[in-house]
């Protein structure tokens, strides 16, 4: 097509500009995303660092803050985020595959569909008032690793559903139907075809969400259940714990300005922690991206 | 291969369960003392605890902040040893822990003064009576502005920061100062942090808060302490030694700890409580707080004695 005069006037001169500022609009968004990120690290890590050593992370709590450290609430995350995997992706891909691969159009179906969407919703603390109720005291798990990891596992289950639904929904049908087709039942479509079609897009979704169980206070403190003082390391599922989201909250509310950064400090190894579990999700995403051949 | 891995997976969870204990045999065989209760307490706790627990390392104390209410909930439920608290157990606490057979017996362990600080360059007020404070903090207060306080202060809106509605400090302050209980107005800053509160008022020339005196002594240079004129025209600072000989009137309070008599017929919490009771004057003042009197704690090693003895004849 040709120059026309058309497109030199006044208003397409205003549509330009106005794609252009829109342009603008959305990067100044993007560096205020980053910038805040960055000016938090670096906040952290101006704080931490010179705190950050190996008697932080073989001591227990102490009162004095360049005694302090976080052996067992490092040790005790690590088993709650174990434990609620182990919980949380049988359970969550099971009723994923369920919704999606066998459960029928339904009214039934929907109304399930809702209140999972809806429990992703629920502030966690509520989670933890029911874990209370229901694993510390009812099941008499008291204050236990185990009660822990199962109210972390009700707090992460919708997230952990929707992601793998979300992953089999993109597996495309035609896959289901050649399978049909040459015979397979459902059973071994799913199995061997669907499921490690989604794989990485399910673990995607786990990891993101153990990643918030690693994070969460609110529920624990609700449930009691993380101690803030401790001078043991939990060796089993049926002991007393702390977390690390609840040792760093105990002490950036101190009064003492030395046990900031003792937070500070213990906050970079959280961060640290986290990263590498995001970063095993986009290892596990590449290398089983490549796997798939049809 | 997929059998295998199923197996794989199995067995690890197996040896989880199981771990270094039985989860039949009802836990591992660690000796363990639990606690639990104020946050504004559990510093103190927590630090005799520690040096508990260097002089008997078979005895592990363990202890969290659910809050005084959150911990008396556990306590009258039988769930903890010890209740740290920030105020004296209520009367539905107590019926719960009737209701539950819970006996128990409570000691004085050390005194915490709520502070009342204004911003450095703040330079009118020194002193304020607790008729004032009422004034300000009463639900449907009329005091908006400085200038409602004193005509010669500045016209200026009063920025307030105080206790979050879930702190013992909330129900001390407030039957303290409004006279009853709970009662408060409501359009004021609330943390449960008094980090976030010391922030706040150092952020703002116009700005007062209440927190815990420790919070002030240890960001003395950001803040303005106010002195308290209970009444009789006596204006008093806050200090170790107002909090001390009670004349730092009346928002000195006691911290006590609640122990259940059933647990001291176990021998590691009968030690740690007398461990607690003969050491904690060493470690209050690091926690920041102030040792109660000299003669609170001699009335607490007697209250221990007779204590265990009506427990068990001759101990």
């Amino acid at each position: 097509m040709s120059q026309t005069a058309f497109e030199t006037t006044a208003y397409s001169r205003r549509r330009a500009r106005m794609s252009q500022a829109f342009s603008v609009l959305c990067l100044a968004a993007t560096s205020l995303g980053v910038l805040v990120l960055i000016l938090l690290i670096w906040e952290i890590l101006w704080q931490g660092l010179p705190w950050l050593n190996a008697r932080l992370l073989t001591s227990f709590p102490s009162m004095y803050p360049e005694k302090a450290g976080i052996a067992a609430a490092l040790v005790s995350s690590l088993w709650l985020i174990t434990l609620t995997a182990l919980f949380s992706v049988p359970i969550g891909v099971g009723a994923a595959v369920y919704l999606e691969e066998y459960a029928q159009a339904s009214r039934w179906r929907s109304l399930v569909q809702l209140n999972i969407a809806n429990l992703a919703g629920v502030p966690s603390i509520v989670y933890g008032i029911l874990g209370l109720g229901l694993f510390v005291r009812a099941l008499a798990l008291q204050r236990s690793i185990l009660a822990g990891s199962l109210t972390l596992t009700l707090v992460v289950l919708p997230i952990v559903i929707l992601a793998a639904q979300e992953s089999l929904r993109a597996v495309p049908n035609s896959i289901r139907q050649a399978s049909f087709a040459l015979g397979a039942t459902r059973w071994q479509t799913v199995w061997h075809q669907v499921l490690p079609a989604a794989t990485p897009g399910i673990m995607t979704g786990v990891i993101l969400a153990i990643s918030r169980a690693m994070g969460e206070a609110a529920p624990l403190v609700a449930m009691g259940a993380a101690a803030t003082f401790i001078t043991f390391i939990p060796l089993s599922p049926i002991d007393e714990f702390s977390a690390l989201p609840v040792q760093i909250y105990d002490w950036a509310s101190r009064p003492q300005p030395e046990y900031h950064h003792v937070a500070a400090a213990a906050i970079v190894v959280l961060l640290t922690v986290l990263i590498l579990l995001n970063a095993t999700a986009v290892y596990v995403r590449y290398r089983y991206g490549k796997r798939i051949r049809w | 291969m997929s059998r295998c891995r199923t197996a794989g997976i199995g067995l690890a969870l197996g040896v989880l369960l199981v771990g270094g204990c039985s989860v039949l045999a009802g836990g591992c065989s660690r000796t363990t003392v639990k606690v639990d209760g104020s946050s504004t307490v559990q510093p103190i706790t927590d630090a005799v605890g520690e040096v508990f627990h260097d002089a008997r390392p078979d005895i592990h104390v363990i202890g969290g902040r659910s809050g005084t209410s959150g911990g008396f909930e556990k306590f009258g439920n039988g769930e903890i040893d010890i209740c740290n608290a920030s105020r004296p157990i209520s009367d539905e606490e107590k019926e719960a822990c009737a209701a539950n057979g819970i006996e128990y017996v409570s000691f004085e362990i050390a005194f915490d003064g709520l502070s009342v600080c204004v911003n450095p360059k703040n330079t009118w007020c020194d002193c304020l009576s607790v008729e004032q404070l009422k004034a300000i903090w009463q639900p449907e207060s009329a005091v908006s502005n400085w200038s409602d306080l004193d005509p010669a202060w500045p016209d200026e809106k009063i920025k307030l920061y105080g206790a979050g509605t879930d702190s013992g400090t909330f129900d001390y302050f407030t039957e303290a100062i409004v006279g009853e209980k709970r009662k408060s107005r409501g359009d004021y800053t609330q943390s449960e942090d008094d980090n976030v509160l010391v922030t706040g008022v150092a952020g703002g020339q116009y700005s007062l808060g209440y927190f815990g005196l420790a919070y002030y002594e240890n960001n003395h240079e950001k803040l303005k302490l106010l002195g308290i004129d209970p009444g009789d025209g006596n204006c008093v600072k806050p200090s170790q030694e107002t909090v001390r000989a009670n004349t730092y009137r009346p928002l000195s309070r006691p911290l006590f700890i609640y122990v259940r008599k059933s647990s001291l017929e176990r021998p590691e919490v009968r030690a740690f409580v007398e461990f607690y009771l003969q050491n904690v004057d060493d470690v209050v003042v690091r926690a920041g707080y102030v040792p109660a009197p000299e003669e609170t704690y001699g009335e607490n090693l007697e209250l221990l004695k007779n204590t265990l003895s009506s427990l068990k004849p001759g101990v």
